[in-house]
């Protein structure tokens, strides 16, 4: 089983993307801060990250250096998900090393799907 | 009392004149100057009292009674006057840098030379003996004290203390008094040792006036009464009849006229003056230092006669009184006083003088010489310097000769009169010059010379008959056997004393030989060119550097030279470069700008005197005429151009205040678009949170019809809720939107904040109970209604209220709310025990969207940021304040005010 890490600050949103992983037939790991999505990361080297930007304390783009940082193999593949959409925003999460930006509200359809394919990434 | 403490005492006293001298000019260097201000004028000016006041007021008051008064009641008549006068004196030294009152009846009229140089003789001639009385004075009360020989005249040179007072005086007037070479620059020095010897006299007078009134008798009560006893004091109360009140208005108007022609109250008032305004406050101080000063006059000579022996020279009491009464450390003082008294004036004199002997008197007669007129030679600044310093010792030597040899005999007061008499004789000059277009210099010839043939032969002939050097015939029978040319009774008895018949026939003569003179005579067109700026300086004074009152031919070279012989030739070149800036001249240009002539001519007028320059210049110029006409326009052009100029720079510089508007307003626009945008960008954030759940949920519960019916109602619930979040938001960011644009008015009515309180808490009630927090409301049940809006105002409450529950600790959670008037308004606090709030974000907090982008805190799913801003906006809508006091880990107290406005107050909205 694939596992999948899901940081985000908002309760509501956490346990619809939850389901949707779930659903997908992946193992989902849930994070509310920066700091909680590391020590989990660490530990489970998930193959993918779902990130949202704002949130308390760590942001999200940090939270990404980081583990670009752990420098693991395979590569995990990180998709910021965040409310911020200025064009601004969006440069920034690549540059700190994002794979794909999606803002909210999302289809949740498109999500899976993006988490799936990112699943079967080499 | 021992000599050598005196002597030690002396020498000391002018040490520290030395140092304070010297200390005051390394102040003026660095920026710090004492002189810069109206309190070192007034005091400067204070030299008027000299010696004659410290002890010959006393000396006369005593023969005289309050007669003495006369001479600064004068001045102080005249102090109101001032603001006309002094301050006109002032401008046009300034403007034609005029450096002595020879000076400047020598500028007035067409700069004549030998006016100026008839002006010198007759000042040196009146205030030698003057100068030579104040070193009588500080002899007699030097012998006096150290209780030596009064026959000064026995006391060979070399032994004369007195002369090595006058060498030392000298070392400090040529150290302090000829440091640059231009007279008009103010010597700082000199002007702060000059007021602190104001002080130390002022101070030493008053002192010995309340020894002897509250020391050797029991206050003024007692010392009047007294003298009131004995008959041949109490005539000094009154004035006496004999011509009383004509003496004592021929005395007053002396004085007057005195006050400013006297070389040394020229140099003070005008040419040491700083700042025009100076002489504002000094029309205040000066006056009351005369008064303080004459305070105790009466009282002195009044002890002095009741307690002094009949031969003690009443001239002497002040020194007398506290030596008769062994009060030797205070009579030593009261030397002092005297001596800074003496000092002071002799300092001021000399230096006065010398320049009129040097750039009066000399120059002008250097310059006509063959050597310099014919060959070219131009004398060099070094010379004048030279001359200048002869000058120094020339004057205080010829006044020690005549200590020596004819002062020591004659009162103090009358020999100072004498010299007032004689600076009178220029009034007419110079007063008439500064009012009067049409004086001429013919007219002030004859008026100078007919005064002076009448005060010689009036008040020093009789002196000399006195003396033994003329024949006492001529008093007995008058000149050539005449009756009417008797030198006390001239032209007749008039019943007058003698200074006032002196005064009376020189001033009449003089005055009438100025006006006749003026009006029988043509002035030439230069002297017409300076009576119109002199009369009109206030008009003329901003357009006469840039005016060309001169015509002719000049090379700037020469002009260069010249200015270069008595100016450091870099200094020299800074100052042309200068002018010509700001004037717009080209000086590489070979034949020179007649301004640059004026200009070069008025900087070494104030070197070289006005004559001395006028010569010089005249030297290496070639001159034409100029009709008046032609000066007309030329300072009507240039003061039509300078207003010109004036309006322009005003409408450029409301341009510039106009864009500068303009700017900060556009800044202001896109600083306001930028936090609109931010706030936008902000809003549709906080928007897109609870849209995402919503939208996930539903498309999972569409896509998902199998979901087990546990998790659909988890669901479902959960989009009610953020549904519910999203409303209030929008709901919130309209409120907050119509608040801040003043749309919404508050709808004020009569509250009783008690009972919105209770109702605040009932809509709280249910957050309370679930989170089993305890509440207390302290508040005066019988508090007053205030005016308000109701609504509004329970908003901020349930606001305050969740947002504490918001923050209770899970267990044990409390609250307080309180409410009470203080002074005019009305304070509510709501207090919890959460974990409070960080001294940085105290302020923050009320800023919208604070908490969305403070990152530390927890966002909080049921706050949308914008509560506390809502409450800052309704308290500050109402008048009052909102503000957070909080000790982390102690809870959070917010408070608001509101104004206890009472609602009858308003009655239209009750």
């Amino acid at each position: 089983m694939n596992k999948v890490l899901i940081v985000d600050d908002d309760p509501s949103i956490l346990m619809s993307i939850e389901f949707l992983v779930k659903k997908a037939g992946h193992q989902a790991f849930i994070a509310r801060s920066g700091e909680e999505a590391l020590v989990i990361y660490e530990r489970e080297s998930p193959r993918v990250v779902l990130l949202d930007i704002m949130m308390p304390g760590m942001d999200g783009y940090d939270v990404c250096e980081r583990i670009r940082a752990f420098d693991r193999t395979p590569r995990p593949y990180i998709v910021f998900l965040s409310a911020k959409n200025r064009e601004l925003d969006i440069k920034k999460g690549f540059t700190v090393g994002g794979d794909l930006y999606v803002t909210k509200p999302f289809s949740t359809r498109q999500l899976v799907d993006t988490i799936n394919k990112a699943i079967q990434q080499p | 009392m021992n000599t050598a403490l005196v002597i030690g005492a002396s020498f000391g006293y002018l040490a520290l004149l030395f140092g304070i001298a010297w200390w005051a000019e390394r102040r003026g260097q660095n920026k710090r100057s004492l002189v810069a201000n109206p309190w070192t004028y007034a005091l400067s000016l204070a030299v008027y009292c000299t010696a004659w006041t410290y002890y010959g007021s006393v000396g006369r008051a005593a023969v005289s009674g309050i007669e003495f008064a006369a001479i600064y009641i004068g001045p102080t008549l005249l102090a109101p006057l001032w603001y006309i006068v002094l301050r006109k004196l002032i401008r046009i030294s300034k403007m034609q840098r005029i450096s002595s009152i020879a000076d400047l009846v020598s500028a007035r009229y067409g700069r004549s030379s030998w006016l100026g140089a008839l002006v010198t003789v007759f000042c040196i001639v009146g205030i030698i003996p003057y100068i030579s009385i104040q070193l009588k004075a500080v002899g007699t009360s030097f012998d006096l004290i150290t209780a030596g020989p009064l026959a000064m005249q026995a006391t060979p040179l070399l032994t004369d203390t007195t002369f090595y007072l006058t060498l030392g005086l000298a070392a400090f007037i040529i150290l302090f008094g000829t440091r640059t070479l231009d007279a008009t620059e103010r010597h700082e020095g000199l002007v702060t040792a000059i007021a602190f010897e104001s002080v130390v006299k002022l101070v030493a007078f008053l002192a010995v006036g309340l020894f002897v009134t509250y020391g050797l008798f029991n206050g003024f009560g007692d010392l009047f009464g007294r003298a009131a006893e004995v008959p041949e004091l109490e005539q000094l109360f009154t004035l006496s009849d004999e011509g009383g009140p004509v003496s004592w208005s021929a005395l007053i108007l002396l004085s007057m006229m005195a006050f400013l022609l006297l070389p040394r109250q020229f140099q003070v008032a005008v040419v040491e003056n700083l700042n025009e305004r100076h002489t504002q406050k000094a029309m205040w101080i000066f006056p009351l230092y005369l008064l303080l000063i004459n305070l105790f006059v009466l009282p002195i000579a009044f002890a002095g006669k009741l307690l002094l022996d009949g031969s003690v020279d009443a001239d002497t009491y002040v020194l007398s009184l506290p030596l008769a009464n062994g009060a030797n450390g205070l009579a030593l003082f009261t030397y002092l006083g005297g001596f800074s008294a003496a000092t002071g004036m002799i300092i001021v004199a000399t230096i006065a003088l010398s320049t009129m002997l040097s750039n009066n008197l000399l120059m002008p007669m250097l310059l006509s010489l063959p050597a310099y007129k014919e060959r070219g030679v131009q004398p060099k600044g070094g010379l004048l310097l030279a001359v200048r310093r002869a000058g120094i010792v020339l004057i205080l030597l010829l006044a020690y000769i005549y200590f020596r040899t004819v002062s020591s005999s004659a009162p103090l007061v009358s020999v100072g009169l004498v010299s007032f008499a004689a600076v009178a004789q220029f009034a007419p000059a110079v007063f008439g010059g500064i009012y009067w277009k049409r004086a001429n210099r013919q007219g002030a010839v004859i008026g100078i010379v007919l005064g002076f043939v009448v005060w010689t032969y009036t008040l020093v002939v009789p002196g000399l008959i006195r003396s033994g050097a003329l024949s006492p015939e001529l008093a007995e029978y008058g000149l050539f056997g005449i009756e009417a040319l008797k030198p006390q009774l001239l032209f007749g008895d008039l019943g007058l004393d003698p200074l006032t018949h002196s005064v009376f026939w020189s001033l009449l003569l003089n005055g009438a030989g100025f006006v006749l003179g003026s009006l029988s005579f043509v002035q030439s067109s230069k002297e017409r060119n300076q009576a119109e700026v002199f009369v009109d300086v206030f008009k003329y004074a901003k357009a006469y550097e840039s005016s060309i009152v001169w015509k002719g031919t000049a090379q700037t070279s020469e002009l260069r030279r010249l200015l270069a012989n008595f100016v450091e030739p870099a200094r020299a070149d800074r100052a042309l470069q200068q002018f010509a800036k700001r004037n717009n001249i080209d000086l590489a240009s070979e034949s020179a700008d007649p301004r640059l002539v004026t200009y070069v001519e008025r900087v070494l007028s104030g070197i070289i005197g006005a004559a001395s320059a006028r010569i010089m210049v005249s030297n290496v110029v070639k001159e034409e005429e100029i009709q008046l006409e032609e000066v007309f326009d030329i300072l009507r052009g240039s003061q039509q151009l300078m207003a010109l100029n004036k309006e322009l720079r005003r409408k450029s510089e409301e341009l510039d205040a106009l864009t500068q508007e303009l700017r900060r307003v556009n800044q202001d626009l896109l600083k306001s678009d930028e936090l609109k945008d931010e706030f936008l960008y902000t809003v549709t954030h906080e928007l897109r949170t609870p849209l995402t759940s919503i939208r996930a949920l539903s498309e999972i519960l569409h896509d998902t019809p199998d979901i087990d019916e546990g998790q659909r109602q988890q669901f479902l619930a959960t989009m009610v809720r953020e549904t519910e979040r999203l409303t209030r938001l929008i709901e919130q960011v309209l409120d907050l939107e119509k608040l801040e644009s003043g749309k919404q008015k508050l709808n004020e009515g009569s509250v009783l904040l008690p009972a919105l309180i209770d109702e605040a808490v009932d809509s709280v009630g249910q957050l309370l109970r679930d989170k089993g927090i305890s509440i207390q409301v302290d508040a005066q049940r019988n508090m007053r209604p205030i005016l308000g809006d109701a609504d509004r105002i329970e908003q901020v409450l349930i606001n305050l209220l969740s947002n504490a529950v918001k923050f209770c600790p899970e267990q044990g959670g409390h609250i307080t709310v309180s409410c009470y008037y203080v002074d005019n308004e009305v304070k509510v606090h709501v207090t919890d025990n959460g974990p409070g709030v960080e001294p940085a974000s105290r302020k923050l907090i009320f800023d919208k969207f604070f908490q969305a982008r403070q990152h530390h805190q927890r966002r909080n799913t049921s706050g949308s940021g914008l509560g506390l801003a809502i409450c800052r906006n309704i308290v500050v809508l109402h008048g009052g304040r909102i503000w957070v006091e909080s000790n982390t880990d102690q809870g959070a107290r917010f408070s608001f005010t509101l104004p206890a406005i009472s609602p009858t107050d308003n009655t239209s909205n009750a």
